[in-house]
């Protein structure tokens, strides 16, 4: 198994940290991992990106142009990335803030209304922990148990009190996920 | 064996410094090496093992601060980017003319000037060919992973100590950046004074009756004594060219086409050589590990069996130079770049091999 995954939103989504947590829960199911963020101008205030590789055999490049999973939070990466999902792939978008929905018909497209759910039920800042409780639903490659071990070691000791709301996040986002177009 | 942690590539070299039982740290902030010293600063390996971390003014006093402390045998390291290692080479050639110590880490940024600071490995000809006056090297390490960042801190300061000369990591903003997995060895005890007196009789530490003054310089106004340093210096690089090479090669043996490529490119590489070999086009990949020694008999001999090459660069066309002198001229050896910061992508590179090897 590899999964190959680009998250992509706006600096302070948690986009880094949702991917560095997916990280942290293959390493502790002892898969290989890779966590390739954007650096530099993408951290002061525009995008960011990573992309994140789980697989069960050495990873090859960290850098990829094509991607098994998109899990898009913003317009800029929609126009980026939708392109980037290989064929059979998986797109998975939060309508907040979208203009142009996604239009490929060659991937399976899902999409989750994780920013307004957040917003309304005061959880914004675990609004990231809800978008990979969606992905998690459709592609369960590390489990839950092992998130919770990757919550603890990516998470400072002082933030550890937060993990009971980041596993109620996850679950609320496995029941927001929607189908938009599936193969 | 030791312990496993998810971690970026700077941190892992802060991580196996201290580890390795290193004196002192010495460095000046610049993207995208930063966490490395950020790490230090976090750790505070001052209140545990007596390790310095110093905030230096500039990249030349850290340079110069590497020297005075490898003079008294020490184990000290710097790291920079790019635009800070030019302003250290000056101190690096006297590092290496007064045949002292030291570990510096390059984190390669897109040039030339300030440049970018995305990542790059415009870095080669400087580390290799000497970017410093003089006629000296270093030894080159080309980590193409998190955990040989960490790895060759150890491996660094171990043959920096046994041939006393600067090593240098030659890395790329991007492994600095990237997290994967790293085991991480047993930390190691900074070694005692008597220790150090005993790995170095050469260090300027404080003068026995037993014995005469060390002196720890680069200058010899004889040309007679300067030429007779240089000949000492040449016999230790050709002992490290016959000892320390290092390389990889992965599907080699039924090959027809070879990328070659050091650091972050070969990991390109690697995906393009799956893409390449689901089309039925058989390439292998050969990866230097040390670019100084270069692996030239090892390059060469595999030259006699393919029928081409591709090397692969996040440069307009450096280790290529190396691969074409180890190789010779009997089959095409092709270059294939990005610039200023862009990575190439497996499909580019897989698209360069058809176009530049295969069909050229």
């Amino acid at each position: 198994m590899t999964e190959e995954i680009i998250i992509a939103g706006f600096g302070g989504q948690g986009v880094l940290s949702m991917g560095k947590i997916l990280a942290y829960s293959g390493v502790m199911q002892n898969q290989e991992v890779s966590w390739m963020p954007s650096y530099g101008p993408e951290m002061r205030g525009g995008t960011a990106n990573v992309t994140v590789i789980v697989s069960d055999e050495r990873i090859s490049s960290p850098i990829l142009n094509k991607f098994d999973t998109a899990i898009i939070l913003n317009q800029q990466s929609m126009d980026k990335f939708e392109n980037a999902v290989k064929p059979g792939g998986l797109l998975i978008y939060d309508p907040n803030g979208i203009t142009r929905h996604p239009e490929r018909k060659d991937i399976n497209i899902y999409s989750i209304a994780a920013a307004d759910e957040a917003s309304k039920i005061g959880l914004s800042k675990v609004f990231n922990m809800m978008v990979l409780g969606g992905f998690l639903k459709l592609k369960p490659i590390v489990q839950l148990e092992n998130i919770r071990k990757g919550l603890e070691k990516s998470l400072p000791s002082r933030h550890h009190k937060l993990i009971p709301e980041n596993e109620k996040a996850i679950t609320i986002g496995q029941d927001l996920i929607q189908p938009v177009h599936v193969l | 064996m030791g312990e496993l942690r998810l971690m970026k590539g700077n941190e892992a070299v802060a991580e196996a410094a201290i580890r390795a039982g290193c004196d002192g740290y010495f460095g000046y902030p610049i993207t995208p090496q930063s966490e490395v010293m950020e790490y230090l600063m976090v750790e505070r390996p001052y209140e545990t093992s007596g390790m310095v971390v110093l905030q230096a003014e500039s990249e030349v006093a850290a340079i110069n601060m590497l020297y005075g402390g490898a003079g008294t045998g020490k184990m000290v390291m710097t790291s920079s980017s790019s635009p800070g290692v030019s302003l250290m080479q000056e101190g690096i050639s006297y590092l290496a003319g007064a045949e002292l110590p030291a570990l510096i880490v390059n984190i390669v940024r897109g040039g030339p000037g300030l440049g970018t600071i995305q990542p790059s490995q415009a870095d080669y000809f400087q580390a290799v060919k000497g970017g410093g006056h003089g006629d000296y090297h270093m030894i080159v390490y080309a980590p193409a992973s998190v955990q040989e960042m960490a790895d060759f801190v150890q491996i660094g300061f171990d043959v920096a100590f046994k041939y006393r000369t600067p090593v240098m990591i030659l890395s790329d903003g991007a492994i600095g950046q990237m997290m994967e997995k790293v085991y991480l060895a047993d930390p190691v005890a900074r070694l005692t004074d008597e220790e150090v007196v005993a790995r170095c009789p050469w260090a300027s530490n404080g003068r026995p009756m037993s014995r005469g003054h060390n002196i720890i310089t680069s200058l010899d106004l004889d040309p007679a004594g300067q030429e007779r340093l240089n000949l000492v210096l040449q016999e230790k690089y050709r002992e490290i060219e016959e000892t320390e090479v290092r390389f990889e090669m992965i599907d080699c043996e039924d090959a027809e086409y070879i990328f070659v490529a050091f650091g972050l490119s070969a990991r390109i590489c690697q995906k393009a050589m799956q893409l390449a070999r689901n089309k039925g086009i058989k390439v292998g990949l050969f990866r230097p590990i040390t670019v100084f020694p270069f692996p030239k008999n090892e390059i060469r001999e595999l030259g006699l069996k393919v029928k081409g090459m591709l090397v692969v660069e996040m440069n307009a066309g450096q280790m290529i130079e190396d691969v074409q002198l180890s190789v010779g001229c009997n089959i095409p050896i092709k270059h294939y770049g990005r610039f200023g910061g862009i990575i190439p992508t497996p499909d580019e590179v897989l698209k360069a091999l058809e176009e530049k090897i295969i069909g050229g």
